[in-house]
């Protein structure tokens, strides 16, 4: 189990319909890499964030595939259009098998 | 004698080409390979693909850069001087508008990075920026 | 007066050649901050002030101006989260005692300073309240608690200029700090100032110098991707002039800080920055 793993969306709070807003998430993931080794000079194992996905009322907005040349702490910033009132669900995949999910709810007037 | 140098000249000259030629970086021609995969081997086509990367990242444990094609069903950004080039593949569902996105990249050293688009109608695009990636004189 | 002219043309030659800092504007979430300020009185080599953040390219500059984008503010999330935990025999946490972490505001501007006629630094405080109060163990001085705790507390002064004082009990620790500041070290025999009085501006390989400044510490450091406390900077600066580093959390460093943090007064604070 990762540690201190922890997602951070910013999603406008309103929008009126058919609006396109931006979203930025990030997530505090170290994304070993496994190109470093350690003292010892043995390779750390990679284990990285290695799947985000950004759905919309169960549409999908964005299904990103991770690579270890993704930066620690990976961030995104992308559009949706959000055509109604609902909720974002955003979810990262570890290498080590754990998912961690965040939910965010903006209102379209 | 003097022609057989002169031969001998040119074929040094041209065995020095040849080797120059097979030892290009080994890096450049997986990125290739990577391409290849995602493309099929498909044409390449330019202009409707923007990739947005600095000229010169002070540090290459972040450069930020952005992809964005209108029309794109996703977008694969590769590193060609990575030890792995894969970076990250960019699947745009229904509800993503401008089919772009931004995030920030490791770079092991100067390199170019490549984006390829595949478009709606199954066409690829491609774009590539060159970053030089440099090491301050104050590591600290 | 001689040395005072070299300086000066030393610094018009240097300044012709010089990568000039910008005079772009620090807003961050739409709040100015001063990041250029008229020196004090008691620098006589230097009229201006500038922040860190001006030397630094347009892409590591545009990572401060968003909270959502500084990726130094994972790390003050982690401070909150500490500040909230229960640690050591006491069974308390920070917020037992400290309920509102903005009741901090204005703490950062004023450290070091000389509590019972010895210099304190943040990093002393939380300590002090950790092994005193807490009854939990202290924290070593750049380690990723220390240093999410310190950008914690320092991020709630951000925006508000520094002002240590430099006079009464503080003074003969200012004037300790003032003199390693000017006395070269090391192999390569440099002082502080050699860099960041005589030469700011001015490229070193690929880097930009600055001033030195540290008003935005901790930094957020895109060199190692997390938070780096001012005393662990200093120690990297000693190294790269290849001399033994004073150690963190000593005498030496506490006193080069207050000295450096009176070199920067009139800045405003930006824990967390962002920088190389």
């Amino acid at each position: 189990m990762a540690s201190g793993v922890k997602p951070r969306v910013k999603v406008p709070k309103k929008s009126s319909a058919g609006d396109v807003i931006t979203i930025k998430t990030l997530i505090s993931h170290k994304m070993e890499s496994g190109q470093r080794k350690d003292g010892d000079g043995n390779v750390i194992p990679r284990s990285i964030i290695n799947r985000f996905v950004a759905d919309f009322n169960g549409e999908n907005v964005i299904d990103v595939t991770l690579e270890p040349a993704i930066s620690t702490n990976p961030y995104f910033q992308f559009d949706a259009m959000v055509p109604e009132s609902g909720e974002f669900h955003f979810t990262w995949y570890d290498d080590d098998g754990d998912v961690y999910e965040t939910k965010k709810k903006i209102t379209v007037s | 004698m003097e022609l057989s140098r002169r031969k001998l000249l040119a074929m040094g000259a041209s065995s020095i080409a040849l080797m120059s030629l097979g030892t290009l970086p080994a890096f450049a021609s997986k990125a290739d390979d990577e391409i290849a995969k995602f493309t099929g081997g498909a044409a390449l086509g330019e202009g409707a693909l923007e990739l947005t990367a600095p000229e010169i990242a002070m540090n290459g444990n972040t450069v930020p850069i952005e992809v964005s094609a209108p029309g794109a069903v996703s977008v694969t950004v590769l590193a060609d001087g990575n030890p792995v080039p894969n970076v990250a593949t960019f699947n745009f569902g229904k509800l993503n508008a401008s089919r772009s996105a931004s995030t920030r990249i490791r770079l092991s050293k100067t390199q170019n990075v490549i984006a390829i688009a595949k478009m709606e109608d199954g066409s690829f695009q491609m774009a590539k920026a060159n970053v030089k990636v440099t090491i301050g004189g104050c590591g600290g | 007066m001689g040395m005072k002219a070299i300086t000066f043309v030393s610094a018009l030659v240097f300044a012709s050649s010089a990568y000039a800092q910008d005079s772009n504007q620090l807003n961050v979430e739409g709040e100015i901050y001063a990041s250029t300020v008229a020196a004090p009185s008691h620098m006589e080599n230097v009229d201006t002030l500038y922040s860190g953040w001006h030397f630094r390219s347009g892409e590591t500059q545009a990572l401060q101006l968003d909270d959502f984008d500084n990726p130094g503010m994972v790390f003050i999330d982690q401070g909150i989260d500490f500040f909230g935990k229960v640690d050591g025999s006491e069974g308390k946490s920070c917020e037992s005692c400290h309920e509102n972490v903005e009741d901090f505001a204005g703490l950062r501007t004023a450290l070091p300073r000389v509590e019972n006629g010895e210099l304190v630094a943040m990093e002393d405080l939380v300590n002090e309240c950790r092994t005193e109060r807490m009854g939990a163990d202290a924290w070593k001085w750049s380690s990723t608690n220390m240093t999410a705790m310190t950008g914690l507390i320092g991020f709630q002064s951000r925006g508000m200029p520094m002002s240590v004082k430099t006079d009464g009990e503080a003074a003969k620790f200012w004037e300790k700090g003032k003199e390693l500041y000017y006395t070269r070290v090391g192999q390569l025999d440099m002082a502080c100032s050699n860099c960041h009085e005589d030469n700011y501006g001015v490229m070193i390989r690929a880097d930009h110098l600055s001033q030195g400044q540290i008003n935005g510490f901790p930094t957020y450091r895109l060199k190692n991707a997390k938070l780096n406390s001012v005393h662990a900077r200093f120690k990297g600066c000693m190294k790269n002039i290849r001399a033994t580093p004073f150690k963190e959390g000593g005498n030496e460093f506490k006193a080069l800080e207050l000295y450096i943090a009176s070199r920067g007064q009139g800045l405003a604070v930006e824990t967390p920055s962002v920088r190389n």
